[in-house]
């Protein structure tokens, strides 16, 4: 079953200490929403706020259209995977994937069906008599995924659910979530400070910082068209380069030493000679060739060899930094000198308040 | 070349002589070690080990304080065993304190911690009142006091009063003087209650709200993991609590004014050691008695130990 979540002007105070500030969301039924943010912007708190494990101070939470303010947490329909995963140490895994259903009175047949049942889908059968100190790290998850799922719930929110994994298991488990929630088409929430794990899951990404919410929006969407200086940086590694310029016409920049020819629509909302923040993402330059217009020659400081790309890091004649991420293995060496070419479509302008020029 | 060749004999000599040096160095290398150690080795040795033995070996004797201790054999303990109705009547009371004092004082404390842990504001205060208790409690002052509080014209028989209740003398009736003890006892939870209240806050919040979530109520929470993850705590306060119950001296001492009266009713086992140490002069029995509240309580101990796979989670 989906359900839709909506949160009105929500504001959660710690005494003086305000760290929701008024955030306005709407959850569609059966979207996977990630919440993306550097760490104490807040989701935590606004997550477990929804899950009722946080009072709301101000504003409105309703889920499947019902305020939820002060209804219980175990009445809200919601399962929790935990960032600790939060297992009974002293039970085993079976009794950690029952417990839920034990409390909710559900008969023994039944119970022991659906623990089989959930153990199976998640491969974890062989284990149910272990404890969870005898589970490996990515084994745990899966019981605490399995205890969330075993209790049928209409909402899953999921607490920096991977950032206790190693690398490798960390893109595997990632991969399990995405498909679970194909599967199981259930609404589900999941917070992250990553800004990777949040692009390959999300269906709707929520930036937040300092408590508000900086843009929502598709993970594609939002690599686009960032809504401020904030977002663009956040979103997409490495992250955006950022150099100060100036408006000098309708639909042109000039970064130092260089002039850029932008589209209206890039510009919109800016007055002539208006300082600007031009904005354009590693991946988006290209070293040498015809395409495109210049953006000057840089000195190479650094080279880092991916294997599948390239990562040269260079000085421009300003003194500006520039990241650059080209595609294949490329022979530049550090100390040389390299023209920058970009595609105008690709870049992005901000104004002296980090909105978006862009109309 | 030569090669000279060695009867085994001399390659066993040679041997131990090297066994030797490398002990030797090994006594240099670890000699400053063995100097910080010493304080501590002379007060085991001579207060600790040494008393230990000599106890042991006066429970074999007739020794009487006042001549050379006779070997007699085990007929200290024979005695005990067969002959002794008043150590059949401290062993009564004893148990009956430890049984009633440990787990009433347990409860008591952790139902305090629970409270306390709950975020309440000033909580070292708190925390420090609830504790000068057990400070004060093994003292002869609150001992004292507590004769007063519980005589016949005491302060609990005058809150009575205000009830139109009439108060027994609570210390000198053998129906209630050894329950005044035990609330003595448990007015000292402050230990207990301290290192529960330390548990209580290892316990990680998530799994309460993990719990929540799964709609357990707070006593089901209380029964299904506050209890099992304090399980370590518990029996560590468990085991000692009932060690200091098998020792307790002063309260029965001062409160029935060392007679363990009335007619024995609050005669701890330790009062009783006493009175045949230095009232009777027969320190070989009492020291055979001491001997076996060892054994009693080391008896006691190896159980708790045994038992603990079957109720402390000592997991993570």
């Amino acid at each position: 079953m989906s359900t839709s979540i909506q949160l009105r002007k929500v504001v959660k105070r710690f005494e003086a200490l305000e760290v929701i500030k008024g955030v306005d969301l709407d959850i569609e039924p059966g979207k996977f929403t990630v919440f993306v943010g550097p760490s104490g912007c807040g989701k935590s708190t606004l997550l477990r706020m929804v899950a009722g494990l946080e009072t709301i101070t101000e504003g409105d939470l309703h889920i499947g259209g019902q305020r939820m303010n002060d209804v219980a947490a175990a009445r809200r329909g919601i399962a929790m995977v935990f960032q600790s995963y939060a297992l009974y140490p002293h039970m085993t895994v079976y009794k950690n994937l029952a417990f839920g259903l034990e409390t909710a009175g559900v008969k023994r047949d039944e119970i022991d069906r659906r623990v089989r049942e959930v153990a199976a889908t998640l491969r974890i059968t062989e284990y149910l008599q272990r404890r969870p100190k005898a589970l490996s790290g990515g084994q745990r998850q899966r019981v605490a995924i399995g205890r969330s799922i075993v209790r049928d719930p209409d909402i899953f929110l999921f607490d920096e659910p991977l950032s206790n994994l190693d690398a490798e298991l960390r893109v595997q488990m990632r991969v399990e979530i995405s498909k679970l929630h194909e599967r199981l088409g259930n609404t589900m929430i999941c917070v992250t400070h990553d800004q990777v794990e949040a692009m390959t899951m999300a269906d709707t990404i929520v930036v937040l910082r300092g408590g508000e919410v900086m843009q929502v929006g598709s993970p594609l969407e939002l690599y686009n068209r960032p809504a401020n200086r904030f977002v663009a940086g956040f979103i997409g590694s490495p992250k955006m380069n950022f150099l100060e310029a100036r408006r000098t016409a309708p639909d042109a920049i000039e970064v130092p030493g260089q002039a850029l020819q932008l589209s209206l629509d890039q510009l919109g909302r800016c007055s002539a000679e208006t300082p600007v923040t031009f904005g354009i993402r590693p991946e988006h330059i290209m070293l040498g060739g015809e395409a495109g217009q210049s953006l000057g020659e840089v000195k190479v400081d650094l080279v880092e060899h991916l294997g599948g790309s390239t990562s040269v890091y260079a000085t421009m004649p300003s003194g500006a930094s520039l990241t650059i991420l080209a595609p294949g293995q490329l022979s530049i060496r550090h100390g040389e000198t390299v023209p920058l070419r970009i595609d105008a479509a690709n870049c992005h302008a901000f104004g002296p308040d980090d909105q978006t020029l862009r109309n | 070349m030569a090669v000279s060749e060695r009867s085994p004999a001399a390659a066993g000599n040679g041997e131990s002589i090297a066994l030797a040096r490398s002990y030797r160095e090994a006594f240099r290398r670890n000699a400053p070690g063995y100097l910080f150690l010493t304080p501590w080795l002379i007060g085991f040795f001579c207060l600790t080990l040494g008393p230990a033995l000599g106890s042991l070996y006066l429970s074999l004797t007739d020794f009487d304080l006042l001549q050379a201790p006779n070997f007699v054999g085990f007929q200290n303990y024979i005695r005990m065993a067969t002959a002794d109705p008043k150590f059949i009547s401290a062993i009564r009371v004893t148990f009956l304190y430890v049984i009633l004092s440990v787990p009433l004082k347990l409860g008591f404390a952790l139902a305090v911690a629970m409270m306390l842990n709950r975020g309440i504001k000033g909580l070292p205060v708190y925390r420090a009142v609830f504790y000068l208790p057990s400070l004060l409690g093994a003292s002869v002052a609150i001992a004292v006091l507590w004769r007063q509080l519980f005589a016949a014209d005491g302060m609990v028989n005058s809150m009575l009063a205000v009830f139109g209740i009439e108060g027994p003398s609570w210390i000198s009736n053998p129906r209630y003087s050894l329950y005044t003890l035990v609330v003595l006892s448990v007015w000292q939870f402050g230990s207990p209650m301290i290192i529960f209240l330390a548990g209580l806050r290892q316990i990680p919040v998530d799994m309460y709200e993990a719990a929540s979530l799964d709609g357990a109520s707070a006593r089901r929470q209380f029964w299904k993991i506050t209890l099992p993850l304090l399980s370590p705590v518990i029996f560590f306060n468990c085991v000692i609590q009932t060690i200091e119950a098998f020792k307790a001296f002063t309260p029965a001492f001062i409160v029935s004014g060392g007679t363990g009266g009335p007619i024995n009713s609050t005669l701890f086992y330790t009062l009783y050691l006493y009175q045949e140490a230095f009232g009777n002069f027969r320190m070989g029995y009492a020291s055979a008695l001491a001997w076996v509240l060892v054994i009693i309580i080391a008896i006691f101990t190896a159980f708790s130990f045994l038992s603990t796979r079957y109720w402390v989670h000592y997991d993570e």
